[in-house]
């Protein structure tokens, strides 16, 4: 997580997707910059159509982990099909390291999937005809790799993702979570710079979904991919994400990092969610450090991605509080009284 | 609150009792107005005329571009044929036992070298390695057909727009129907049978395939997009795959029809094969030759079946093993290599060329010499039987009690005390039904106890219109009471209203036997695992077999005429009530089933009062097939002499009237299509309201 740095990869801006009749008659020119969000979605209500993503906008950093979390019907997989062109969106615009992808034509947007996007799918999306061997060659084979190349390139991913000896099986033969490690192995067959994953857990049961939660977090600590991550899951998204959008009805409440979610929730909607989190385990020293109160008598230091559940037991030996350090430099403390008010604070009062 | 209460239960009623008082207005004027019963002439269109017409010009103007089709497709079949009868027998085993192999293991691979031993025994070998040419070169045809058509109708909604009712109507014109222009068109001969076949067969394939395009699961469209497929990589290498066991099913079902059209189809191009044998051994009363050959006729039609049913169970395999292609290619090359040596070996044995005629085993006369003795012995027991059924089922459900008592039927006349004393009966019984159940039930005992009394055949044409119509509205809306009018005077003004009433009284007496006997099978195959095996290979059997195979058996016992007919039809069209019965009984939702135990339901009011409610509308999906199956059957029996509509289209076809077989056959493509929509609608409707659609 510490790779992320401040280019932005994707950067989303005021994208739109409404169905109906005739939804481009809302916008002029495909420009999805609207004053009034509101407005235009009660106008177009009114007119028979239904918005499924209401002037989205957001960037993604590379190297992040970009969770948009949302119930069913909240526009998160319509925002993820926006992004990899699956569903075309009404108006607004996808850019990718400044390249605007909705101007791509059909060459150029195979060219850009076959190069530079990998994606997962909730149901596995395998084809049932070929092994898992042939079904991750499936990307390089439609690119005209030949096939001793998409074999050796196969057989690393296979290897990656666990699955070494179930190379002939059919997707039929293999469990939930084996079935979305062939997923996960087709989707970096072709090295990806964009890795779009939608749901890709919410089939699995919970025991094996952690068990691939962290076999993912491994996987992105070798390979720092740009990544969106689509889930239902609010717990998930915490334990995943580096930063988290939630979505309702079609728009973005918040983005931001998980503990920023959790200590500061934008409204009673995502207060909801955080209700019955453990905070203990999301809040980190960094985020409650007073920097102003002198660091004289005070000789522990611990790390500002610590969470508090981990620096807790550390004040049995020093009362009076602890250094909280960053890259290096001295940047604050934290004292007991500090984790205390983090922890009483009642998401419900803001 | 009392009068919305009553508007409530009573909705509907109103146009009923419109309909019975006009009904009972025609019933007493019948006599002094004739058009009530039977239109005069008049007033007849002539459609069959019209239709003559345009076809005599179509084929004046067309002839020489079908002649030359006919020419181009007489070449494949030719060599098919000339093929399979130059391969000598024991070559042509091997490559079908191989074949059967592959699809599904050695036991397929004996009974299929085991059946074809029959053909080279019973020396009906070359009869039929010609009906099979000509099923190899129909069946690419239609599926070649029915992909392209399929794709177009996945691809284009507009193309699906036109393609989905002309499918509905070619699954519901009887096959004697297809024949009759393509006869004009194509002339006689056996190409007949290979354009009538691959026609008859392709709506299966279509519609399987856009199944099963449909039905892709989006994750996998989505997967390979994102591979970056381009369109045509998409559809070769993602939708066709992935659609395939769908593909598989009709590519079995349309191999099935493909050889039940050329079965048939040798009623025109009779020319030694296999269906021509039958037929004409049956038309001379032969009936251990056509026995003998019938038998052929349903071995080929099981192994066909089997085999490619085994390929659809390919696709499907779990436990399907990886191999590599030299693993794949090996039984095809054993079987290419076998045959090579059966083939060189036959050049210096002359026995493996040609079955000696001395070792043939032809038992037809014995069979019928035991038939005779069956006959001459227990004909009374057979007659017995048959008069039973005949006076007091068939005849009052045509002509009704008015006429069908009689000394002569039931040994007494009826007199106007019983006339009296059934109408009391009905009246207190609709009464009842009234008060304590529903007016649904009190109106249908009207209309079943008006029916009995006079008699389908007897039965004003308006009343029977507007019953109909009336149902079809309130059941199926609009559309389908619109459809249902212009169905029935369709066929009252292009004159064989008679006819059709006929088909419809024979159709009926059939399938309320197969509602009786099916559903009861049914049920008891539901609750009991060795019923249901027992039944399935019959059920497969009876559904893969080429209908006039069928009527074989029935005729040895029964001779010609319409008692044989009403059987036949029963013994086919009986399939989809037991199948559709079980399945329905036993896919009730688990949960409701354990609830209703837990309460403590017996055996008896679990079936009764919790899964028959819930399989109804799928028994009534398997009612409905059984009125398609029973007018298919209908048009073969005209063979052995039934009345009505199938009858006019075998008339047709020996006479080459291109128009009056086209009526009928519309004729009963419409009766199959409204019957097929009323309940279509209510089994619809019936699941959305018991949640389970």
């Amino acid at each position: 997580m510490n790779s992320v740095n401040n280019n932005v990869k994707i950067s989303c801006r005021n994208v739109w997707k409404v169905y109906g009749e005739n939804p481009a008659q809302f916008f002029t020119n495909g420009d999805g910059n609207v004053a009034d969000t509101r407005g235009l979605w009660e106008e177009f209500e009114a007119n028979g159509h239904i918005g499924a993503a209401c002037n989205v906008s957001f960037d993604v950093y590379t190297g992040e982990i970009f969770v948009i979390m949302g119930l069913s019907g909240s526009g998160k997989s319509t925002m993820v099909r926006c992004l990899s062109r699956l569903i075309e969106p009404t108006a607004g615009e996808v850019l990718m390291d400044g390249e605007d992808l909705l101007q791509l034509n059909n060459d150029q947007l195979i060219e850009f999937r076959r190069h530079k996007m990998g994606m997962v799918f909730q149901n596995f999306g395998l084809l049932p005809h070929l092994t898992v061997l042939e079904n991750i060659c499936f990307p390089l084979k439609v690119q005209g790799v030949d096939l001793q190349k998409r074999v050796a390139r196969a057989q690393e991913v296979i290897q990656l993702v666990g699955l070494t000896g179930r190379e002939d099986s059919f997707p039929r033969q293999l469990s939930g979570g084996q079935q979305q490690r062939v997923g996960i192995a087709r989707s970096l067959a072709v090295e990806p710079e964009i890795w779009f994953l939608d749901e890709p857990f919410s089939a699995l049961d919970p025991l094996i979904r952690r068990q691939m939660q962290n076999e993912f977090l491994r996987l992105q600590k070798l390979l720092h991919k740009t990544i969106i991550f689509i889930t239902h899951d609010f717990l998930e998204a915490l334990r995943l994400a580096d930063r988290i959008a939630i979505m309702k009805d079609g728009q973005v409440v918040q983005i931001g990092a998980p503990a920023q979610l959790v200590l500061n929730p934008a409204d009673d909607y995502v207060a909801e969610f955080t209700k019955d989190v453990p905070r203990v385990r999301i809040i980190t020293a960094g985020e409650i450090v007073d920097a102003d109160q002198s660091t004289d008598g005070i000789s522990q230091r611990v790390n500002a991605l610590a969470t508090l559940e981990s620096i807790m037991p550390c004040f049995n030996d020093h009362p009076e509080g602890l250094i909280v350090q960053r890259d290096g430099v001295d940047i604050g403390i934290v004292t007991p009284q500090l984790v205390v008010n983090a922890l009483a604070a009642a998401p419900d009062q803001g | 609150m009392r009068a919305k209460l009553f508007r409530q239960n009573y909705h509907g009623i109103v146009p009923w009792i419109a309909v019975i008082l006009i009904t009972c207005v025609c019933l007493l004027l019948r006599d002094q107005v004739s058009w009530l019963v039977t239109l005069p002439v008049e007033l007849i269109i002539p459609v069959a005329d019209w239709i003559n017409v345009f076809m005599d010009w179509f084929i004046g103007a067309f002839k020489w571009l079908f002649r030359s089709f006919n020419w181009l497709l007489s070449w494949p079949m030719a060599g098919a044929q000339g093929l399979l009868q130059w391969l000598p027998w024991p070559a042509t085993m091997a490559g079908f036992c191989v074949l059967a192999y592959v699809s599904s293991g050695w036991r397929l691979s004996l009974f299929t070298g085991l059946a074809l031993f029959y053909m080279v025994f019973t020396g009906y070998w070359l009869p039929s390695m010609n009906t099979l040419g000509i099923v190899f070169v129909s069946i690419p045809l239609a599926i070649a057909a029915g992909l392209v058509l399929a794709v177009g109708a996945y691809k284009s909604a507009r193309i699906n727009k036109i393609v989905q009712p002309i499918l509905d109507l070619m699954q519901a014109v009887p096959t004697f129907a297809y024949l009759i222009p393509i006869l004009l068109l194509f002339g006689f001969g056996p190409v007949v049978g290979v354009v009538a076949s691959a026609i008859y067969a392709c709506p299966p394939m279509v519609r399987n395939t856009i199944l099963g395009l449909q039905k892709v699961p989006s994750d996998v469209l989505e997967s390979g997009i994102m591979s970056g497929s381009t369109k045509r990589q998409l559809f070769w290498w993602v939708q066709i795959p992935s659609a395939l066991p769908n593909i598989m099913v009709g590519v079995n079902q349309t191999t099935m029809a493909a050889l039940s059209m050329v079965i048939i189809a040798a009623i025109i191009g009779g020319s030694a094969d296999i269906g021509w044998e039958v037929l004409s051994t049956m038309r001379k009363a032969q009936f251990g030759q056509s026995l003998l050959a019938g038998t052929v006729i349903a071995l080929i039609a099981m192994v066909l079946d089997r085999i490619s049913r085994g390929f659809i169970d390919r696709t499907r395999a779990v436990e399907r093993q990886h191999l590599s292609r030299a693993e794949r290619l090996k039984p095809w090359l054993s079987a290419f290599g076998l045959m090579v040596i059966f083939t060189l070996l036959s050049l210096f044995i002359p026995t493996l060329r040609v079955f000696p005629e001395a070792w043939i085993f032809y038992p037809a006369d014995s069979i019928n010499d035991g038939l005779r003795f069956i006959t001459a012995n227990y004909s009374n027991l057979t007659d017995a039987f048959k008069e039973t059924i005949f006076f007091y089922y068939l005849l009052p459900l045509k002509i009704g009690f008015a006429k069908a008592i009689s000394p002569f039927s039931w040994g007494f006349s009826l007199t106007p005390a019983m006339i009296s004393g059934y109408a009391v009966v009905l009246t207190a019984l609709v009464g009842w039904l009234f008060v304590r159940r529903s007016w649904q039930s009190a109106v249908m005992v009207v209309i079943i106890g008006g029916l009995l009394y006079f008699g389908i055949t007897a039965i004003p044409w308006i009343a029977f219109v507007l019953v109909v119509t009336l149902l079809a509205w309130q059941v199926g809306g609009l559309q389908v009471a619109a459809l249902s009018l212009f169905g029935w005077l369709f066929m009252l003004f292009s004159g064989v209203w008679p006819q059709a009433m006929l088909s419809v009284y024979m159709c009926l007496a059939a399938v309320i036997v197969c509602l009786l006997i099916g559903g009861g099978l049914g049920i008891w195959a539901s609750g009991n695992q060795a019923v249901s095996n027992f039944l399935r290979p019959i059920n497969d059997t009876l559904q893969s077999m080429p209908l006039f195979v069928i009527l074989i058996p029935f005729l040895m016992f029964f001779q010609i005429g319409e008692f044989t007919s009403f059987l036949a039809i029963i013994a086919y069209a009986i399939v989809p009530t037991i199948r559709y019965t079980e399945h329905g009984l036993r896919n009730v939702p688990q949960d409701t089933v354990e609830a209703a135990q837990s309460m403590g339901c017996t055996k008896r009011q679990l079936l009764w009062a919790v899964k028959m409610p819930l399989a109804i509308p799928e028994v009534m999906l398997g009612l409905n097939q059984t009125i398609l199956f029973a007018l298919a059957m209908l048009v073969i029996t005209a063979l052995v002499g039934s009345k009505g509509l199938g009858q006019s289209v075998y008339i047709a076809l020996s006479s080459a009237n291109a128009g009056q077989g086209m009526v009928a056959g519309l004729s009963m493509a419409l009766i199959a299509i409204i019957a097929d929509r009323i309940i279509q609608s209510w089994s619809k409707k019936r699941k959305q309201a018991l949640g389970l659609l």
